[in-house]
């Protein structure tokens, strides 16, 4: 797996809050999803749009739900159809098959068309550590391989890098006269992925889909890269989370509707390619074995699980980044590992352990936009709510979210708010307190008109004041103002 | 103004309000006096519990939840002017309490007789419009539409129904009005950089409408806003809708 830095959140979120080149990027591309989605939606009118989001929902359900049956369906069919299809337990095992595949093949090049789940198994490495050249030739993938970084966004995977970045970049790496002219940029990736598709012996594919009543991997992608792929070299391995899977090719048409209106505005992409086995004798083209590869990686731990179930009917589309006022600020690397956003505060810990991703899922103000926009109504802030349960007060240390002062703190306050006349006593001494501070202002945590609090001494009040005022406690609670004549109706 | 409402309602006011903006709940009494309702008040109330179920402490939060169930439980109406404390008392307990066989009825059936004060307004006592009320106003004001309100409990329009009609108030438009404030509760101090990003962006938003009131349902988030906005020297003021609608608290 790469590697995980879900543990340096805080720190990488403050860094990237402060970058000002990350902020326009973010600015100019999320958004711009965002509008263009909502006009879908318009398209569809809401009540449509609702209606897909509902069937797509009980279709992913109901798949996730009998999971079982359908990859023994899925297994019979691929194999019916001359291909071969592997189960990996753990991104070690999906590598090893992977390995194997190239090292018995004699695999030199392999061309790869976009696949998240090759990111989290940190694929690339270990083929390139057998001599295998390995190109990515999605767009945004192929900018983020010459940076040697990883993908900040599920389907925009550059979306850091502004046109000036990439142009610096080619010039650095193409050997190339810098020209941040974005069509000159495509072309000139064009003219050097076009030689190796010709070149390579494998071809890696993600898959958006995998339907299982015919054995056919699905993607969706705008520059034909996918089918150059997954029909040009002589092998070709698909490799995606076994949560992909669904029934049939009818319901197939409802996805490939919700995902790319959700994921770019786009009414569908500008390819869509299905491939079932490899080349048939009749065939003209197409390679000459096919191999899918399921990835479990801790997807069995979600599915065991009621409360977090829902993750698996992910279809990665993104717009929860798209919409999440979190994302906004501090952007995908932030997040420390594959799957950023909301419904990656959500994945990585399940993924990479709760012990090394607990931050995650504090960092939302559980706004529920994600919700709101997600095709597929996964209720992504009761599944945060569910982790920050699972790990405030775990009995597991390592795993404990809360540190002992915020533990004890949260039983003082639920004491205090037991207590009507133990609240008043605390409110009371408050308000001696501001009275002190107003006559000798030895903290000086008040301004000048002592209306506001402006320098709190002490966390977490001073954590609020770093850039925001908090008002002081008034004359008399809404309580003594009810026992002091409201309670009185004069009206 | 006085309707012959015959409602009998309870106020659950909010830890909030209690503690912070006492003059919101006299407002809520103000106008829900005025159209007619008898008025209550729980004397031993104080928190529903959403900061500590928000943070992941089920039994405190279950501890606190309890004495509300208890305090309502022979209340024929329980009126919350907010929207997170509402959602709180009208959906988070219904998962707190999802494994216990007697209080899940007891929390059904607070969630059944629980409103957000806008929604009791519009939905419960068929306000039309702020006029009923007497409300009156100067001025100009932009509404934020609180996350909890909007998303959780599905009140949107209820709000803008009864901003709209208040005499005299001119309704100003923002950019990203379903935009998170940023507050989130405790996030607003576990994660101060990210939350201070947002409410930085917001009050951008609200500035750039050129209102002179900010309305919200919800005074956590305006708390939020409204300390924002003080630091940076603004002079916007920040209102609960009960307040504009409460002509005499102006």
């Amino acid at each position: 797996m790469p590697e995980i830095k879900t543990q340096d959140f805080s720190a990488a979120s403050v860094a990237a809050i402060a970058d000002p080149k990350l902020r326009r990027a973010l600015d100019r591309v999320a958004s711009g999803f965002e509008v263009a989605r909502l006009a879908r939606v318009a398209d569809a009118t809401p009540e449509v749009w609702d209606a897909w989001r509902q069937e797509a929902r009980e279709i992913k359900a109901h798949t996730i739900e009998h999971l079982d049956h359908y990859l023994d369906l899925l297994h019979t069919t691929v194999t019916a159809a001359g291909g071969h299809l592997h189960f990996a337990k753990d991104a070690g095992q999906a590598n090893e098959i992977v390995a194997h595949i190239a090292r018995t093949r004699n695999v030199k090049v392999a061309t790869k068309s976009k696949s998240m789940v090759s990111e989290e198994l940190a694929l690339n490495p270990v083929l390139e550590s057998m001599g295998v050249e390995v190109w990515e030739t999605d767009l945004g993938e192929y900018i983020i391989q010459l940076a040697e970084e990883t993908p900040s966004h599920l389907v925009a995977p550059a979306l850091h890098k502004s046109k000036e970045d990439v142009a610096e970049l080619f010039t650095e790496k193409l050997g190339i006269p810098y020209d941040e002219d974005i069509y000159h940029m495509a072309t000139t990736a064009r003219e050097v992925l076009r030689d190796k598709f010709m070149e390579a012996d494998l071809g890696i594919s993600g898959a958006n889909f995998v339907v299982a009543e015919t054995g056919t991997l699905v993607i969706i992608t705008n520059e034909g890269n996918g089918r150059l792929c997954t029909s040009a070299p002589r092998i070709h391995i698909g490799i995606t989370g076994m949560e992909k899977v669904i029934p049939s090719m009818q319901d197939l048409s409802i996805f490939l509707r919700l995902l790319p209106q959700s994921a770019t505005g786009q009414r569908i992409t500008s390819y869509v390619s299905m491939t079932t086995g490899p080349r048939r004798s009749d065939d003209e083209d197409g390679p000459e074995e096919f191999h899918l590869i399921l990835v479990d990686n801790g997807r069995s731990k979600m599915l065991a699980d009621p409360a977090l179930r829902e993750a698996l009917y992910c279809i990665r589309c993104g717009a929860c980044l798209n919409i999440c006022p979190v994302y906004a600020r501090i952007g995908g690397h932030a997040y420390g590992w594959v799957y950023p956003g909301p419904i990656g505060a959500v994945v990585s810990p399940m993924l990479v352990g709760l012990k090394q991703a607990k931050e995650l899922p504090q960092a939302s103000s559980l706004c529920g936009a994600c919700r709101e926009v997600c095709p597929i109504k996964i209720d992504i802030p009761r599944m945060l709510l569910d982790l920050r349960k699972k790990t405030a007060e775990s009995p597991d240390p390592s795993v404990r979210s809360a540190p002992v002062i915020e533990r004890a703190s949260a039983r003082l306050y639920a004491r205090l708010m037991c207590g009507p006349r133990l609240l008043r006593l605390a409110v009371r001494f408050g308000r001696v307190l501001q009275k002190v501070e107003r006559a000798i202002p030895f903290f000086s945590f008040m301004t000048k008109d002592g209306k506001w609090i402006r320098n709190a001494p002490l966390p977490p009040l001073s954590r609020w004041t770093r850039a925001r005022d908090l008002p002081i406690l008034p004359k008399k609670t809404f309580h003594e103002l009810w026992e002091k004549g409201l309670s009185r109706d004069d009206s | 103004m006085t309707q012959q409402a015959n409602i009998t309602a309870d106020l659950y006011v909010t830890c909030i309000i209690d503690q912070l903006y006492p003059e919101v709940g006299v407002s809520v009494v103000n106008v829900l006096r005025r159209l007619g309702v008898a008025v209550g008040f729980p004397k031993d109330q104080t928190c529903c519990g959403q900061p500590v179920y928000n943070t992941g402490f089920n039994n405190e939060a279950r501890t606190l939840a309890n004495r509300v169930l208890e305090q309502f439980r022979d209340s024929e109406y329980v009126v919350v002017p907010s929207g997170s404390c509402a959602a709180t008392l009208r959906i988070f307990y219904l998962e707190l309490f999802a494994d216990d066989p007697q209080l899940i009825e007891e929390a059904k059936a607070l969630a059944a007789k629980t409103y957000e004060f806008s929604e009791f307004l519009v939905d419960i006592l068929k306000v039309e419009g702020a006029s009923v009320c007497g409300a009156i106003h100067k001025g100009s004001a932009v509404y934020h539409p609180s996350c909890h309100l909007m998303r959780e409990l599905g009140v949107k329009s209820q709000p803008q129904k009864l901003l709209s009609s208040v005499p005299g108030l001119e309704e100003k438009e923002m950019e990203g009005a379903e935009i998170c404030c940023g507050f989130g509760g405790t996030f607003s101090v576990k994660f101060p950089h990210i939350s201070e990003g947002m409410v930085g962006d917001k009050i951008a938003n609200v500035q750039a409408s050129g209102a002179e009131t900010l309305v919200s349902c919800d005074m956590s988030c305006l708390m939020n806003m409204g300390g924002a906005l003080n630091r940076q020297g603004s002079n916007i003021k920040i209102r609960h809708l009960a307040q504009i609608l409460d002509a005499e608290s102006e």
